[in-house]
């Protein structure tokens, strides 16, 4: 496991590397401010709870990690680089989840900055501490979950606008497959069970389960089971089409 | 030891390599010749696991590419086509990096940097980002991470691309200087880096094998092996040593250059023709100002064996 370790590492540090980092850093605490304190209501509505940040932050991630994600296979390709780093001694799968791993520590660390939040709603009022620290790891599962379907999507195409577009289709259905956007594209033809299922793939009601300090064992489940198969096919995908 | 069998590649219905069959052995340093799309860096990839053959097997070290990858990619260093990197690191971050991929640690990792740090004269740029390098710099950076693990077998693609006059001498010394016990493999189409480096050269069209020999054979299937070029002094004279050439056994034909005093007298197979020429333009009083023996010309010997082959259905 040297191998994970040492590409994680190379990866982390890539992110600091380049501006990258740093305008996704500040335009992510900038939105996620925004949306709480002017969509959410923070202040107006009285309570002392992060309900109006959490709730957003489906529709911060769907734009801004799959920014994260598009890069991490398809630069790869694009530069060349991808021959050098799948001829080291290290499994594909290796090299998919050290990647992963990297680019899910740089989106952790980016939500980590958001403590001053948790601060002023300590400060303001009394909340409920272990809620809020279910909504964290609520949150950042959910970055993960994006993060491993633009992994794939990104070893699919050496275009990263492709497969930010891609990604960001993907998570969007996949988002909102428990509601009717979604689900009466399946009504009118599907067998029920077909429905239900379809609707069970739903990451918002997934999220909002957790984000309401619910850490039940099937919404973990979910996460970790989106996470490794999505990863499981980036590496099937690099198998196919390495070389092209 | 690498060991090629009956490999071939299809991407689709193009079919990049057809039934390949090599063996290089320690010590040797093969020339992997072939136009460009000869299935050169295709036979390359496979060998360092980077894609997989849709037929036959190849081995390093005797571990199989496709059963063993791991055994066979720590055998061997690497330089991929166009020795790609992460073009934000430095030097030092990016061969730290690939020490700790390989698992090298302690005082042996640190021997092994400096070692090939010096070899490839990297000092001076170690703390600059790979973008920012010339050419030459970021071709032994690529360099410099194939050897790092001193491994048994190297495979280099194309390693002297893109470099200067001086940087192709540094390269070609660097690894003839490694060559000894090492199993390298080198591809070009700079027919003049087989006479520097190689032991032995292999030139492939269409991704078939067509000729596997020392560079000196290979020179002898050329049409100018043994035969003998006369620059002469004035070209008042060039009729009258054509005609004298044209008559000397041995000599099956006569070829005037177009813009110099030059003629070379082609030899048939055997005949040596230094000798009888020399004698013959002296007692014709043509005066010279050089006369030459040829060796063979390898890219003649290149062209006739790949153009043939372009040629087939």
């Amino acid at each position: 496991m040297t191998g994970l370790g040492a590409v994680y590492r190379r990866e982390l540090a890539s992110y600091f590397a380049t501006p990258l980092a740093y305008v996704f850093i500040v335009i992510f605490l900038l939105l996620a401010g925004a949306f709480t304190f002017w969509l959410g209501g923070f202040y107006e509505r009285g309570q002392a709870d992060l309900a109006p940040f959490f709730n957003f932050h489906p529709w911060l991630y769907l734009f801004l990690v799959p920014a994260v994600a598009m890069r991490l296979w398809a630069e790869e390709r694009r530069s060349g680089s991808i021959e050098l780093l799948l001829t080291l001694p290290l499994r594909p799968a290796t090299a998919v989840a050290a990647k992963f791993l990297a680019a899910w520590t740089f989106v952790a660390i980016a939500l980590a900055l958001t403590f001053p939040i948790w601060i002023t709603v300590n400060y303001l009022g009394a909340p409920d501490n272990g809620a809020i620290v279910a909504g964290y790891l609520g949150s950042l599962a959910m970055a993960g979950g994006f993060l491993a379907i633009g992994s794939c999507l990104s070893a699919a195409t050496r275009s990263q606008v492709i497969a930010f577009i891609l990604t960001v289709v993907v998570c969007f259905v996949l988002l909102l497959a428990g509601y009717p956007l979604v689900l009466d594209a399946f009504r009118g033809w599907a067998p029920p069970a077909l429905v239900d299922a379809v609707a069970s793939l739903s990451l918002l009601t997934h999220f909002q389960a957790i984000s309401k300090g619910v850490l039940d064992l099937r919404d973990c489940l979910y996460f970790a089971m989106t996470i490794g198969a999505w990863l499981y096919a980036t590496t099937l995908v690099l198998e196919l089409r390495k070389a092209d | 030891m690498i060991e090629v069998n009956a490999l071939s590649k299809r991407f689709g219905d193009v079919v990049a390599v057809e039934d390949l069959s090599f063996r290089v052995g320690a010590g040797e340093i093969l020339g992997f010749l072939g136009p460009n799309g000869a299935g050169k860096s295709t036979t390359m990839r496979v060998i360092a696991g980077f894609i997989a053959p849709s037929g036959g097997s190849a081995a390093v070290c005797g571990h199989d590419v496709v059963r063993e990858p791991l055994a066979a990619r720590r055998a061997l260093g690497y330089l991929p086509e166009g020795a790609p990197a992460w073009p934000e690191m430095t030097p030092r971050g990016f061969l730290g990096f690939i020490a700790d991929v390989r698992g090298l640690a302690g005082e042996h990792r640190r021997r092994r940097l400096d070692d090939v740090v010096g070899r490839l004269g990297l000092a001076p740029v170690l703390d600059r980002s790979i973008e920012t390098l010339s050419k030459g710099f970021k071709r032994r950076v690529g360099l410099a991470q194939a050897i790092l693990h001193d491994p048994p077998v190297l495979v280099l693609d194309e390693p002297t691309d893109g470099l200067d006059p001086n940087q192709k001498h540094e390269v070609r010394a660097l690894i003839r200087e490694m060559a000894p016990g090492k199993t390298i493999v080198i591809s070009t189409h700079i027919l003049e880096e087989v006479h520097a480096v190689c032991t032995r050269a292999i030139i492939v069209a269409r991704g078939r094998l067509l000729a596997d020999e020392r560079p000196a054979a290979l020179e002898a299937r050329s049409r100018y092996h043994g035969a003998v070029t006369a620059t002469l002094a004035a070209a008042a004279d060039l009729d009258r040593a054509a005609a004298l050439l044209a008559e000397l056994p041995g000599v099956t034909a006569v070829e005037r250059s177009a813009d110099e005093p030059r003629l070379t007298a082609l030899a048939a197979p055997g005949a040596a023709l230094f000798d009888p020429v020399a004698a013959a333009l002296e007692r014709g009083h043509v005066a010279l100002h050089e006369l030459r023996l040829e060796t063979g010309r390898l890219d003649e010997v290149f062209r006739t064996i790949t153009t043939a082959a372009e040629a087939q259905p």
